[in-house]
């Protein structure tokens, strides 16, 4: 019996959560992002410590200063963006801060590990580097590692929002194996359709409270839906028809090889219309954020033609294609790294892409001060004043600024890397709104997502990638989940 | 019991970070006080001799002035390097390379009227500096090459190469075989005003130039983007690479002209000794201001300060002079210990009230 | 070119050794401590301090590995606990440095090492090993020092890839989240390898004054410990390849000063210039190579907080 209570106060993440899991069960836990389920798990692994609350783990009450002392109790946690060390190999990772000898035994280790892989299933490479294996493979390293600490408490942190439909499957047969050896399962998820297909109970979390612990057999989608945001609102997102037919963008045979002769990008062509929506889906790094960059005119080392409004910009730079007027903005995936100055303020934030048309040496603040009152009023973000540094914004609010500057402009085309990651939904839903609004004025929209659902629902159409290539590109409307998940896996139409 | 908690804050104003700052340079002289006592002198009389010897006479604080003006100038130079995340630890050589270029129209244009000659020879300065920091900033531009050891090595490059004209080619032939450089004609000379060199105007002009530089011009604006962001830079399109290459000659030509203004306007000639480790006391200053020009002024007197004192208490108490060097390195050590304090809130939870909850 | 040149070319670049494992050691755990220059100061006046006091060799190493390690505790304290820039804390630890060895090395200029000591580190022949021909002279009969240089390497090696904590300091270097989520107590890690590049640095510095030179002067490392922060890089953190490096540039260390036997027409202070060059084009080629394998620990210079997301 393992009883796991904690209860403690924080403002912002965790309310008194109390909840408690069997052994030979699995338990979701289910939330929307924000509910306070990362920060919950960070304190079940001993990397937060709580401002209150006890944990007892069976029966025994633990204190968790440190990550050792999780592990100790037994507990292994499985991290949705993997801890894995890419530059060591399978066993390197899987021994990573054990106490067992001094000396490393590599015939030993190896044999080990071979052997528990082949008790529950699944195939790894114990020799095999991390920079070398697919999302899935790394996944089972991870598991792997928490095995071979012969841990009974298993905590996946969304275990399948990098996952092809098909990796997850094959992942869920592997914990239907683990449940079947006793352990005790939690699955931390916004995923409604896994929860209800594998789980045996659910705690719902909202706001960082738990909303209600219930029966998987004695629920269904719509109900935990309504736990999960409050009230029942309607998931699907409208589709505009396309008002204009005139292509916008034009990319024939686009190729990239980076730095270290790799291929990022090959043979790439498609079409984007304007007032249409075209999504871009794949599985992380298969070439999105090159295609991306190429089109802005940040990455040079392309070969091939962008034809913008008909002209070639494949060759300028970002800054000779705003010069000839060509308005192309970009929302980059990580939004403080590219994109926004974290420290500088709104105004100086604002100002980035068309200080340097103002005459002279001088910088004139003036106009810019004006637009961020705009933005700030029409967008409403919140923000103590338009002199306030961005970093200090939460992550909503900071996403506002950044929509509100490239939409400023006048763009003819957008170009949006994963918009609404780590936004509520009740955000996500207001970006998706905006996108609409600027498709009806008849910009094309290029849309890199990774939720497939949003994909299929918001785009015209959709081009899968894969390794950098071109899987297809299929009608929105006549597409389902599963078929986009063989396409993104390398799978052909 | 208690329990130490630690969390990021971002919420710390401006006058709190100084509040904290400057009581770590308070605590760094208590700590050093404990140190003189050891070593048997009174910390109070140390001190107080201290003020006096830099601040105690007429001739005093000129010589304080004098020695903080190349501090000034080159910590100028430096917190433009910094503010791009460049580390630039190639002053010392940069300022040598200047006085080298100014050296060099001052030997060689010996029958040129002064107005025509000095800002000859602050050109010179400015662009030897400025080349001697673009070659690293080249390569970092380009290949990511590690700057701080590239400008380090240049550090040494540059002495060595002092070294060898001061034995070699420009050997004084009057010296009588003595290894020194032929000292200026007057042509080459700073001209003073109220009783200092006019490099001081030269550093209080270069202040108010840098201020509105960094804040209300394009470039600034620019340097201030790549500093905080490479990737978004490259996003605005701004030209990192361009960027860092002129900041960088920009930065390595203002320590060049600190090193132009130590030959004409203090040594009137050159040396192996010209920088005085000017270029390493300026990091730390530069570090200490925050990169802010007007700050960078007032903390640059108090270690010119400082310095000047250390030659007074080597006298009045024998205390060797390198003790203003240990005591620069303990200020630093306290106010980079005393970030932390501006950055993490620390709390004391009490144990009990946990197990209670 | 004869074998005494390559014999002193070992001497030269022992110190070097010592500076190179510690710092890689440090930088393993991924701490940058650019303060090389400064330990090896410290440890250099120290170890010659005790040296003219006691005349006792071991004190004298110990009291310079002490000291180095005094000066790796500060940049630990600072870079580890309280977080600061690893930059600008090496950058002031090496002007720490610099002031105290001038300081403290104020009355010892002109002394020199007391007999005994030298004589401790006086060169002897290692059995058959020394009897090989141009090898044995060369590697085989040198100092104590010298020995154990090779020996540290070795076993810096055999522990860095072949022990459960030298795998475990690795992965706090490469990933220190993922170190710390795996139960590797970051913090102590990362003390326990500054703390060992501090005395190996202090150790460098001894050999500076006790053996190579073996008098006071100032500014004794003339750059030394900077030489030894870019030959990490040169060795790719690999503690088989330091002996390679540091022995090519106490080659290069003492080029200048055999080259005026042959009378060539070049100033030795040019000549002089030639470690720092080759430094400078190692870091250049270095940087402009392709691949990243090989490349720097990747959380090099990052400070680690736990509670930041």
């Amino acid at each position: 019996m393992v009883n796991i209570s904690k209860s403690f106060n924080n403002v912002e993440a965790n309310k008194n959560i109390t909840f408690c899991v069997n052994y030979g069960e699995i338990y979701a836990l289910l939330g929307e992002n924000g509910a306070g389920k990362s920060t919950l798990v960070n304190i079940l692994s001993g990397v937060y410590r709580p401002d209150s609350g006890e944990i007892y783990v069976h029966g025994e009450k633990k204190r968790f200063g440190d990550p050792r002392d999780s592990i100790n109790s037994g507990i292994g946690m499985i991290y949705q963006h993997f801890k894995l060390i890419e530059n060591m190999t399978a066993t390197e990772n899987i021994i990573l801060g054990q106490k067992l000898g001094h000396i490393i035994n590599k015939k030993k280790l190896r044999k080990t590990i071979i052997d528990i892989s082949e008790k529950y299933g699944f195939k790894v490479d114990p020799d095999k580097y991390i920079f070398d294996m697919s999302v899935g493979e790394k996944q089972n390293v991870e598991i792997l590692k928490v095995l071979y600490r012969s841990a009974d408490i298993l905590i996946l942190d969304e275990p399948t929002a990098v996952l092809t439909p098909q990796e997850t499957e094959k992942l869920f047969k592997i914990l239907l194996k683990m449940k079947e050896q006793g352990c005790a399962v939690i699955l931390i998820t916004h995923k409604l359709q896994e929860v209800m297909d594998i789980s045996d109970r659910i705690t719902i979390l909202r706001n960082g409270e738990v909303v209600d612990t219930v029966q998987t057999s004695e629920t269904n989608q719509k109900d935990l839906t309504a736990m999960m945001i409050g009230k029942s609102i309607d998931l699907s997102i409208e589709r505009h028809p396309i008002l204009e037919k005139e292509v916008i963008l034009e990319i024939k045979n686009l190729c990239l090889v980076d730095r270290d002769g790799v291929k990022r990008l090959d043979n790439i062509s498609f079409q984007v219309r304007s007032g249409e929506i075209f999504g871009i889906a794949g599985i992380a790094g298969s070439g999105q954020k090159e295609l991306c960059e190429s089109i802005q005119g940040l990455e040079r080392r392309k070969k091939g033609q962008i034809l913008f409004k008909g002209e070639d910009i494949a060759r300028l730079t970002t800054r000779e294609i705003f010069e000839r007027g060509l308005r192309i903005s970009f929302i980059p995936e990580d939004r403080l790294g590219m994109g926004l100055v974290p420290t500088m303020d709104i105004v100086d934030n604002v100002i980035m892409k068309d200080y340097y048309l103002q005459k002279g040496i001088f910088l004139d603040r003036q106009p810019a001060r004006i637009r961020s009152e705009y933005i700030v009023k029409i967008l409403n973000i919140l923000t103590p004043g338009i002199n306030y540094p961005v970093n200090r914004l939460s992550g909503g609010n900071i996403q506002k600024v950044l929509l509100g500057r490239e939409l400023d402009s006048n763009p003819d085309f957008l170009i949006t890397a994963y918009p609404t990651r780590g936004l509520d939904i009740g955000s996500s839903r207001r970006i998706y709104n905006e996108l609409n609004r600027q498709k009806m004025k008849g910009i094309g929209i290029l849309y890199v997502g990774e939720d497939l659902n949003v994909l299929l629902n918001l785009c015209d159409r959709i081009m899968v990638l894969s390794q950098g290539k071109v899987m297809g590109i299929v009608d929105a409307s006549r597409m389902t989940n599963e078929k986009l998940g063989f396409m993104m896996l390398g799978g052909k139409e | 019991m208690t329990m130490l908690r630690m969390a990021s804050r971002t919420d710390c104003s401006d006058k709190e970070a100084a509040i904290i700052r400057i009581s770590a340079i308070l605590l760094a002289f208590l700590f050093a006080a404990f140190f003189i006592a050891l070593l048997g002198h009174n910390p109070l009389s140390v001190y107080s001799s201290m003020i006096e010897g830099a601040f105690g006479t007429v001739y005093r604080i000129k010589e304080t002035i004098i020695k903080a003006i190349p501090l000034i100038i080159t910590s100028l130079g430096i917190s433009l390097a910094f503010k791009l995340k460049f580390w630039n630890i190639g002053a010392e050589g940069q300022i040598m390379m200047g006085a080298i270029g100014a050296t060099f129209c001052a030997l060689t244009l010996k029958d040129v009227p002064p107005y025509i000659l000095l800002p000859l020879m602050g050109a010179g300065s400015i662009i030897c500096g400025g080349i001697w920091g673009a070659i690293p900033a080249f390569f970092r531009a380009k290949f990511k090459t590690n700057e701080t050891i590239f400008t380090l090595m240049m550090n040494y490059i540059s002495l060595k190469f002092l070294t060898y004209l001061q034995y070699g080619p420009w050997k004084d032939p009057e010296a009588l075989g003595f290894p020194k450089i032929q000292g200026f004609a007057q042509n080459a000379i700073l001209p003073t005003l109220f009783g200092i060199h006019i490099g001081w105007i030269i550093s209080l002009i270069l202040i108010v130039i840098m201020y509105s530089f960094i804040n209300h011009t394009k470039i600034g604006y620019e340097i201030n983007v790549v500093g905080e962001s490479e990737n978004t830079a490259r996003y605005a399109g701004i030209n990192v690479k361009a960027i860092i290459i002129y900041t960088i000659f920009l930065s390595g030509g203002l320590c060049g002209l600190a090193g132009m203004i130590e030959v004409s306007g203090v040594d009137k000639t050159l040396s192996v000794e010209i920088t005085h480790g000017v270029g390493y006391t300026a990091i730390i200053t530069s570090w200490l201001s925050s990169l802010r020009a007007p700050v960078i002024a007032i903390v640059c007197i108090l270690f010119a300060a400082l310095v000047q004192s250390g030659t007074f208490i080597q006298m009045a108490f024998q205390i060797p002079q390198s003790a203003a060097q240990i005591l620069q390195g303990m200020i630093l050590f306290f106010v980079l210990g005393s970030e932390f304090f501006i950055r993490y809130k620390l709390s004391y939870i009490r144990k009990k009230k946990v197990e209670e909850l | 070119m004869d074998i005494s040149f390559f014999t002193a070319a070992i001497v030269a670049g022992t110190p070097l050794v010592y500076a190179i494992l510690g710092e890689l050691i440090t930088e393993k755990s991924g701490q940058l401590n650019l303060g090389v220059e400064g330990m090896m100061l410290i440890g250099a006046v120290i170890g010659f301090k005790v040296a003219i006091v006691t005349s006792n060799p071991y004190l004298s190493l110990l009291g310079a590995i002490f000291a180095g390690g005094i000066g790796a505790l500060i940049y630990g304290i600072l870079t580890i606990s309280l977080r600061a820039n690893q930059i600008v804390t090496g950058l002031a630890l090496t002007i720490f440095g610099a002031g105290f060895a001038s300081f403290t090395g104020q009355g010892l200029i002109g002394e020199a090492v007391p007999q005994n000591i030298k004589l401790f580190f006086e060169n002897f022949q290692i059995p058959f090993l020394g009897d090989i021909p141009v090898i044995g002279p060369i590697f085989f009969n040198q100092g104590i020092l010298v020995y154990m240089g090779y020996l540290s390497t070795i076993i810096a090696g055999l522990y860095l890839y072949r022990t459960q904590i030298g795998l475990n300091l690795r992965a706090v270097g490469e990933n220190t989240a993922a170190a710390d989520a795996a139960g590797v107590k970051v913090s102590f890690y990362k003390y326990i390898h500054v703390l060992i590049g501090g005395l190996l640095c202090g150790l460098s510095g001894a050999y500076l004054s006790l053996v190579y030179i073996p008098s006071w002067q100032d500014n004794i490392t003339a750059g030394r410990g900077w030489i030894a922060v870019a030959l990490v890089i040169f060795c790719k953190w690999n503690p088989f390849l330091v002996l390679c490096g540091a022995f090519l540039f106490g080659g290069l260390d003492i080029i200048g000063f055999r080259i005026q036997k042959y009378e060539f027409n070049i100033s030795q202070y040019l000549i002089d210039l030639l470690p720092y060059v080759v430094t400078i084009i190692i870091l250049i080629l270095i940087s402009a190579r392709k691949s990243q394998l090989g490349a720097a620990p990747a959380n090099l210079g990052a400070t680690y907080f736990r509670e930041e997301k």
